[in-house]
């Protein structure tokens, strides 16, 4: 009784989930990082998906490490984060179809005005980072398994310190950037964090940016879609097509036009299929042109050169 | 102190102006706390009833487990369900990870223990006063259960209403099981943990006063409807 019961009012919820959908536009979901979507840049990519590919994307909004595992169990389409290892590691295990690198943002190191180690005065990231662990003033990690928390992790080794020795001026917070900012203008503590959730962020208290620039903090975002192979059920067909909307001229002029406070955020590096001459694919691709649904991507007319191997394989899997 | 009077103005403008993404999130608040709370009582209020009026060995076990549930974590809850309903878990085929459906599983499991353990509480009273009467027409087992949850019903009300009360303010176990996607499974808490998150501390201190607002209204609401506290009746 009771159980018949449930899964009739269980069915009705999912009736009445269904109807308050927009019943057009097809369903995709992507697990994005805390910093993709804290910079606000989500907000002006949404719409423009829906309306140039009437997808409804629904972002996760997670860290690397769960992106990745959402990925791997198959409840997410495709996932966009910020951890190249952890990604190419992803796609060995066939978890994934294949990495497209799409933009860059870099890291900042944010602490307080006052700046008592000097971390203003540094040369480069990691003079920055031996600075915060001689001077052992308070420093707020995001201890979470993110791209963010796998990138601080680096720049601790690339300066020589260890922080699983660092005494209790260190404080992994386990949470997100936005938390893990709050927590910092609560301690005035140091931090690393991205530059769009730092310049998105409303409460910044007493905290500074203090250092950035070095190449090494460049952060690079890449997306890849779930394989379809081990997880039947996710929508490839959309997800090769957000890829192939993703590297377009459309998607670079919203990366790069994207800005906060007068500042760029993002920097749109997606090999774009005419961008580089790459002769020796020149018959594969012209194949693949032909192969291709007309729909599916974005050719210019100017589209002259050969187009890349690695779109190749892609865009050849909707024809199948 | 300032953030909190520019919260209130938040809350004040948000609901002046009918802004959408706040009606559309205390819309899907209620459709998954409201459902949670009428399956959870459906299933709670005649297990709690059961137990008062049955006796069996590992009664009082089963009681103070039920008691013990009361106190059981969301975030544990959130963790299990998710599990459970992830593609690589025993409930994967039906896709629901990640769905307002996913999110009711989740608040009917913590709701369901506090709704059957309160109703038990209050059953268990009304049952040493009716026992004799109730024996002596010799009734079946489920017309006791039908009278008592009739008589009864004000205090199953209050077991429904605290239900609600958990089930309303939930934050851990929604956030994992639904994922606080915009447009489809975001809701006021969640909400509120996104807009803390970014540090937008006056909106999210609004959508919280749009929360306990709610809660109040929706109490007095079925307090009225339910007449109690009328007159001589109480």
């Amino acid at each position: 009784m009771i159980t018949s019961r449930i899964s009739a009012t269980v069915s009705a919820i999912c009736v009445s989930a269904a109807l308050a959908a927009p019943a057009m536009a097809e369903e995709m979901k992507m697990a994005v990082t805390t910093s993709f979507h804290n910079s606000g840049l989500s907000e002006v990519l949404l719409p423009a998906i829906k309306t140039d590919l009437d997808i409804d994307l629904q972002l996760l909004v997670v860290g690397t490490g769960q992106a990745l595992k959402l990925g791997e169990s198959g409840d997410v389409d495709a996932i966009l984060v910020h951890s190249r290892s952890a990604e190419e590691a992803f796609v060995d295990a066939g978890h994934g179809t294949e990495r497209t690198e799409i933009m860059y943002n870099d890291f900042v190191l944010i602490g307080p005005e006052q700046d008592p180690v000097g971390v203003a005065l540094s040369k480069d990231a990691a003079e920055a980072m031996s600075r915060m662990a001689l001077g052992e003033h308070s420093f707020v990690s995001r201890g979470d398994d993110s791209g963010t928390h796998k990138k601080e992790l680096a720049l601790w080794a690339s300066a020589e310190e260890n922080p699983e020795k660092f005494g209790s001026w260190y404080r992994a917070v386990g949470a997100g950037m936005g938390s893990a900012l709050n927590t910092a203008a609560g301690m005035d503590a140091y931090i690393m964090s991205d530059r769009a959730s730092w310049l998105n962020f409303g409460n910044k208290g007493d905290l500074k940016l203090l250092f950035s620039g070095d190449p090494v903090l460049f952060n690079q975002y890449a997306y890849i879609p779930v394989n379809p192979q081990k997880h039947p059920h996710v929508k490839a067909e959309l997800a090769t097509r957000l890829k192939d909307w993703l590297v377009s001229d459309r998607a670079r002029e919203l990366i790069d036009g994207y800005k906060l406070n007068g500042e760029q955020l993002f920097t749109f590096n997606a090999v774009d299929p005419n961008a580089e001459p790459a002769p020796e694919q020149g018959e594969a691709a012209e194949e693949e042109v032909e192969a291709q649904d007309p729909d599916t991507t974005e050719v210019s007319p100017e589209q002259t050169q050969p187009l890349e191997p690695e779109t190749e394989v892609e865009a050849s899997k909707p024809a199948k | 102190m300032n953030e909190i009077v520019q919260g209130l103005l938040e809350a004040g403008r948000m609901i002046v102006t009918l802004d959408r993404d706040l009606i559309e999130i205390t819309l899907r608040s209620l459709q998954v706390t409201l459902t949670a709370v009428v399956i959870a009582s459906a299933i709670g209020l005649p297990m709690g009833a059961w137990l008062a009026i049955n006796r069996f060995r590992f009664r009082r076990e089963t009681i103070a487990l039920l008691n013990a549930l009361m106190g059981l974590p969301p975030v544990v809850v959130g963790l299990i369900v998710y599990l459970m309903l992830s593609r690589s878990g025993p409930f994967g085929v039906f896709g629901l990870l990640f769905t307002p459906t996913a999110m009711v599983i989740a608040q009917v499991i913590i709701v369901t223990p506090l709704v059957a353990s309160i109703a038990h509480q209050a059953i268990r009273d009304l049952w040493a006063e009716y026992h004799d009467l109730l024996i002596s027409l010799n009734t079946t087992r489920g017309q006791r259960i039908l009278a008592l949850i009739w008589d009864g019903r004000r205090a199953l009300l209050t077991a429904s209403l605290a239900g609600f009360g958990r089930a309303i303010g939930e934050v851990g176990a929604i956030m994992i099981v639904g994922g606080n996607i915009d447009h489809a499974t975001r809701v006021l808490t969640t909400a509120i943990a996104l807009e803390t998150g970014k540090g937008n501390f006056a909106l999210a201190l609004g959508l919280g006063f749009v929360l306990i607002g709610l809660a109040i209204a929706l109490n007095i609401a079925i307090h009225a409807l339910s007449r109690t506290e009328r007159d001589s009746q109480w």
